[in-house]
């Protein structure tokens, strides 16, 4: 085959991208660079010369519309198709859409924070190839929060748990995980933001976030989640590599930058590592149709390809795998047991319902967790069982106490004895506070005038801050309705989708909900 | 336990699609030794080392002209670091 001659370019891309880059910046000749960039410096990080940082994407504002609105249009005709042909009875089973609102409500929200912050970076880094390359992802971001809620709207003509996301976001008690996490990064330095999302989310643990989600969404029938998180995820290898390249400038750029980062990275492997958390039961537990354990997961994305490929690149300027790593390692075998037994029994203050995990479930845990799942959390499921049949499905009626790092209840248990709550304990200022690990405890200690002003959620219950003393008033002041959570079975969900399902006239589908 | 950069693995995660085809089908051709792994929904590509995605073997199989800034619409994730993407190739391999 021939391919017609190219009509030469003027210009290659490596020129182009330097022109860009070249004509976004300037020397200031009447006031102070420090003054044109007044945050770059508090933070302890030396720069020598911002022009050793280079976006090996090498985008130019030609090339990104382009290829951004090619990614929209795909996207979109996938959307339109799915409205138009009833794709939402395509689905697995109802019960998958728990997945979606966990999604919906807890992450979503978090991309429109990062399009303010990259924003914020994109006015605020000293050089034009970082500040460009920090514009694409804001926009990114924007248009991740745009497609997602697009996207998810689709469900919510049909189904509970979608319809007030960014209020919850704000209010109820388990998105203060990933909300706080969030909160933690917008508060810190451009640097720190940088290590925190860039690195620590973007490239660390990024595959164990989205992956596990799209790959479900796959598995279980949704398709227009399917292609969203494709379109944001070939984003996300532009952030990646974003990330990648901020650590690898700050180190290069000078030996007292390496401390600084270090403790970084240890700090925001372990405040990523625990929003995670939400993850792990989602794979094993939320998704009718199985993908893959979190454990494997975590071996794959996290021991295999950060711990065996990332680290050892990095050990070249002296970083070392990230503090507490091997609790994190230990926890693969409990993790998502402990995370689901305890959202079990608070779903009906959720907006997402569980379930007891049937007969077929509950075998492949015992399979993918052959050293832990028959011995320690069997046994919680059969006493369930019994209290099932006796008619008592149980959910608990007091509030747990928060971990002041991380905000996820106190459940997780001792590295090295998964019968035994962990729970520590740090003085500040005359108070006690309480953490979940040895990770979030160390996290506290190294900056505890920050970590005792926690927004957490069951302390403000308590305080009358959450619209008042009874379960139904803190409900209906975060916006949860009839159907909204609970238990799965007998839920408004349930009963939808059997109609829906099972009726000769599918003429009236969706008019009731 | 330490690697080299020259021989830990390096790859890519490709969406599956009928374009991307000939995008993976160049790369399997490209680089000796990688593996191909289909994945639900994704089409995984690991190298020991060294992974190249080149204008010329793409374009050979698509029968049109393919830039690689189009890659952009191929790729899901990747691990390694992106050392060099110009307008012939691009480049996922460790520095160090």
């Amino acid at each position: 085959m021939t391919i017609a001659p190219k009509a030469p370019r003027k210009l290659t891309m490596k020129q182009r991208y330097e022109a860009l880059t070249r004509d976004l910046d300037w020397e200031p000749s009447y006031v102070e660079t420090s003054e044109v960039f007044p945050y770059t410096e508090f933070e302890g990080i030396k720069i020598h010369d911002w022009s050793k940082w280079e976006d090996p994407f090498r985008l130019t504002v030609d090339a990104y519309t382009k290829y951004q609105a090619e990614k929209d249009k795909r996207l979109y005709a996938v959307l339109d198709g799915f409205a138009q042909s009833q794709g939402h009875l395509s689905l697995t089973e109802a019960s998958y859409l728990n997945a979606m609102k966990l999604f919906l409500q807890g992450v979503t929200p978090l991309e429109y924070q990062a399009h303010r912050n990259f924003a914020y970076l994109a006015r605020h880094l000293n050089g034009p190839g970082p500040r460009f390359a920090a514009l694409c992802q804001s926009i990114d971001e924007m248009r991740h929060t745009q497609t997602e809620i697009h996207t998810l709207s689709n469900y919510n003509k049909y189904y509970g748990g979608f319809h007030n996301y960014l209020e919850q976001h704000d209010r109820v008690w388990y998105l203060s995980v990933p909300k706080s996490f969030f909160d933690d990064a917008l508060t810190a330095g451009p640097f720190e933001f940088l290590i925190a999302i860039g690195f620590s989310f973007e490239y660390l643990l990024t595959n164990l976030l989205f992956v596990p989600f799209m790959s479900g969404a796959s598995f279980n029938g949704d398709l227009p989640t399917m292609t969203f998180g494709f379109s944001a995820q070939s984003d996300e290898s532009r952030h990646m590599t974003l990330g990648l390249e901020a650590i690898k400038f700050l180190l290069e750029q000078d030996e007292a930058n390496v401390p600084i980062v270090q403790a970084w990275i240890d700090k925001w492997f372990w405040r990523g590592y625990r929003v995670t958390a939400l993850v792990a039961q989602m794979l094993d537990y939320m998704l009718p149709r199985k993908v893959m354990s979190w454990k494997e997961a975590f071996e794959l994305y996290f021991e295999e390809q950060m711990l065996g490929g990332l680290f050892q690149d990095l050990a070249f300027y002296g970083i070392t795998p990230p503090k507490h790593v091997e609790h994190a390692i230990a926890e693969k075998e409990v993790l998502s047991h402990q995370v689901y037994w305890t959202l079990y029994q608070f779903s009906h203050a959720a907006a997402f319902t569980t379930t007891f995990p049937d007969a077929e479930a509950q075998s492949w845990l015992s399979d993918n967790y052959p050293g832990t799942f028959d011995k320690l959390y069997k046994p919680l499921w059969d006493k369930e069982a019994r209290n099932l049949e006796a008619g008592g499905r149980h959910f608990v009626r007091g509030l747990p106490q928060l971990c002041q790092v991380c905000q996820i209840p106190m459940l997780f248990t001792e590295p090295d004895d998964p019968t035994t709550i962990c729970q520590r304990h740090s003085e500040y200022r005359g108070e006690k506070f309480q953490t979940c690990s040895d990770g979030c405890q160390w996290i506290f200690e190294r900056e505890p005038e920050k970590y005792v002003q926690a927004w957490l959620p069951v302390h403000q219950i308590y305080q009358g801050n959450c619209g008042g003393p009874t379960v139904p008033d803190v409900l209906a002041w975060y916006g949860i309705q009839e159907g909204d959570g609970g238990e799965y079975k007998g839920s408004l969900d349930a009963a939808h989708w059997a109609r829906w399902h099972d009726a000769a006239d599918h003429s009236h589908i969706g008019s009731e909900a | 336990m330490s690697t080299t950069a020259a021989t830990r693995p390096v790859g890519v995660d490709i969406q599956e699609s009928e374009t991307n085809r000939s995008v993976v089908e160049a790369i399997e051709a490209t680089n000796e030794g990688c593996t191909v792994q289909h994945m639900p929904g994704l089409v995984r590509i690991t190298a020991p080392g060294r992974l190249v995605v080149t204008r010329e073997s793409v374009e050979e199989r698509l029968g049109r002209e393919w830039e690689t800034h189009e890659f952009q619409l191929a790729i899901v994730s990747y691990f390694g670091h992106i050392k060099e993407w110009d307008d012939d190739e691009i480049v996922i391999a460790w520095d160090h």
